[in-house]
């Protein structure tokens, strides 16, 4: 069972509270696009092993929608943050440094 | 390699059994092989299988990070149906429900099909109206199964409760000839038909690399060294993404755990198995008497082949509903695998941005069921280099293309 904060409200809960969302900072294609990038956008996916950016949804809480930084393989999560960004920010970045030296952010597609 | 019959095994029951040889070899691999697979499961066996039994290619490695058989084949619930909606799907899975029935015979290993009948009970009313297209779709592909009612359900399965009070049970798409199978027995099977072959199975032998040059396969390099090919096949399931980012491209799927379950073992009260997707669970009874149990996969990407356990609770509620008789029973273990889901929920089996690579994964939660069609598929694949009618459909081109076989819809969320 993962324990999650919600960066809104700050309840800290278990799992069950909130709804995954699938992976984060997705770039979004709009009408003009060409059929690779809708591709990207709807069906590509990193499915890293280990870091991983997520959405989550705080459903039985204040109902907004979070980003959450966690691992795959070992499930420990880094730390939650507001999900109006486009890349995490400096002290979930930092945090993930902490625990994984070397590891870098990409440029999701 | 000796055959198995009864005629051995009264044989050597008069010499104490010592003279049984092993099932497959444990080779020292090669510098090069005609064909590498990566993954010695279930559909990476079978593939091996099929090219050396369908086109006589037996210079083959099929490469192994853990032990054969080790993943998600000795991880399901063992289920065999080919009830689905959508041709090219009906297509694979009935080819594999049909390879199945003389599987035994064909491998001379008993894999301890048994056909007992898979039922998929409709608790809404718009599983009904589901399930009743399902049927009438079905009977167009040539897939035998039958819309059934609630006395015939009571019928089948006596210890179901058909009168819940949240959803009782309306009806349910049967399908006679689907059943079950002994899942390890599967790949072993396999494993020792492709090693009387002469394929070399190198189990403990993880990729590390895939070496590519001018949009070419050359090698993989190992833990046991390099080894080179002239065709690679990756056959992962849930590690697809990452053996494909070592062959530089990415996959549109996404790896989750998917849990079951065993109980106790009782006598025999249930030779059937029922799947109630409406209230998420799926049972059936073992020979060994265990009632096996699977239940849903995470919201999240996973790893680590273990799941919430909120999805066991869950699953278990859900069937303690549909089955009164089993809320005492105890569960003696839960495991979970690692399954990889693609945006349609319909496998990938095509050719890659690589020529000479091919990929079969994206089975998500239905990868048992289809081992003997999607290895033949894949073998048919991997020896033309083009898509053979079993899986032309299935191509990675279809997600640019919106050409899906949209499965999510047609059969609920339990493959």
């Amino acid at each position: 069972m993962l324990i999650l904060e919600c960066p809104y409200c700050g309840v800290t809960a278990e799992e069950t509270e909130f709804h995954g969302g699938g992976e984060a900072h997705l770039t979004r294609h709009g009408p003009d696009s060409s059929e690779q990038d809708f591709e990207d956008y709807l069906f590509q996916r990193e499915n890293p092993k280990g870091v991983h950016f997520e959405r989550w949804r705080h459903v039985n809480g204040c109902g907004k929608w979070l980003h959450a930084a966690r691992c795959t393989l070992t499930l420990e999560v880094f730390g939650t943050y507001n999900a109006q960004t486009f890349e995490p920010p400096k002290h979930i970045k930092d945090a993930i440094t902490a625990k994984r030296p070397g590891w870098t952010w990409r440029t999701f597609s | 390699m000796k055959r198995y019959s009864v005629f051995a095994i009264a044989r050597e029951a008069a010499r104490y059994h010592s003279g049984w040889s092993r099932a497959w070899k444990s080779p020292v691999p090669q510098k090069k092989y005609d064909v590498v697979i990566i993954g010695a499961g279930g559909h990476g066996l079978a593939t091996a299988f099929y090219l050396g039994k369908n086109f006589g290619i037996t210079n083959v490695a099929i490469i192994e990070k853990g032990w054969l058989g080790g993943g998600n084949t000795g991880r399901n619930t063992t289920i065999i149906r080919s009830n689905y909606l959508q041709d090219p799907s009906a297509a694979i899975y009935e080819k594999a429900r049909s390879l199945y029935e003389t599987m035994s015979q064909d491998l001379n290993y008993n894999v301890m099909f048994s056909p007992r009948g898979v039922m998929m009970l409709a608790q809404t009313e718009h599983e009904v109206r589901g399930y009743k297209r399902t049927a009438h779709a079905n009977a167009l592909q040539g897939v035998s199964t039958e819309f059934i009612s609630a006395d015939r359900v009571k019928e089948l399965a006596p210890i179901i409760n058909i009168s819940g009070p949240r959803y009782p049970v309306l009806g349910a798409l049967w399908q006679e000839r689907g059943g079950t199978a002994r899942h390890d027995a599967v790949a072993w099977g396999y494993a020792r038909a492709c090693s009387d072959m002469g394929m070399d199975i190198l189990q403990k032998c993880e990729v590390t690399g895939v070496r590519s040059i001018g949009g070419k396969v050359v090698g993989v390099d190992t833990t046991k060294g390099a080894i080179d090919c002239e065709k690679l096949a990756i056959v992962v399931a849930g590690n697809s993404g990452d053996i494909a980012r070592m062959a530089g491209f990415r996959l549109p799927m996404e790896s989750v755990a998917l849990q079951a379950l065993v109980s106790e073992p009782i006598k025999p009260a249930l030779d059937v198995v029922v799947m109630a997707n409406t209230v998420h669970g799926y049972m059936s009874q073992s020979d060994k008497g265990e009632m096996v149990i699977g239940g849903g996969t995470d919201a999240y990407n996973n790893y680590t082949q273990r799941g919430g356990f909120h999805h066991i609770e869950e699953t278990v509620r859900a069937l303690v509903e549909t089955f009164p008789m089993i809320s005492r029973l105890k569960m003696l273990r839960q495991w979970g695998g690692i399954v990889d889901v693609t945006g349609d929920r319909s496998p990938i089996i095509g050719t890659t941005p690589l020529g000479n690579c091919f990929i079969n994964c994206g089975w998500g939660t239905g990868g048992f069921k289809s081992i003997p069609g999607g290895g033949w598929a894949t073998a048919e694949l991997i020896a033309k280099g083009t898509p053979g009618p079993l899986c032309a459909e299935f191509g990675l081109n279809r997600f640019t293309e919106g050409r899906f076989i949209d499965e999510s819809v047609a059969a609920g969320v339990a493959h």
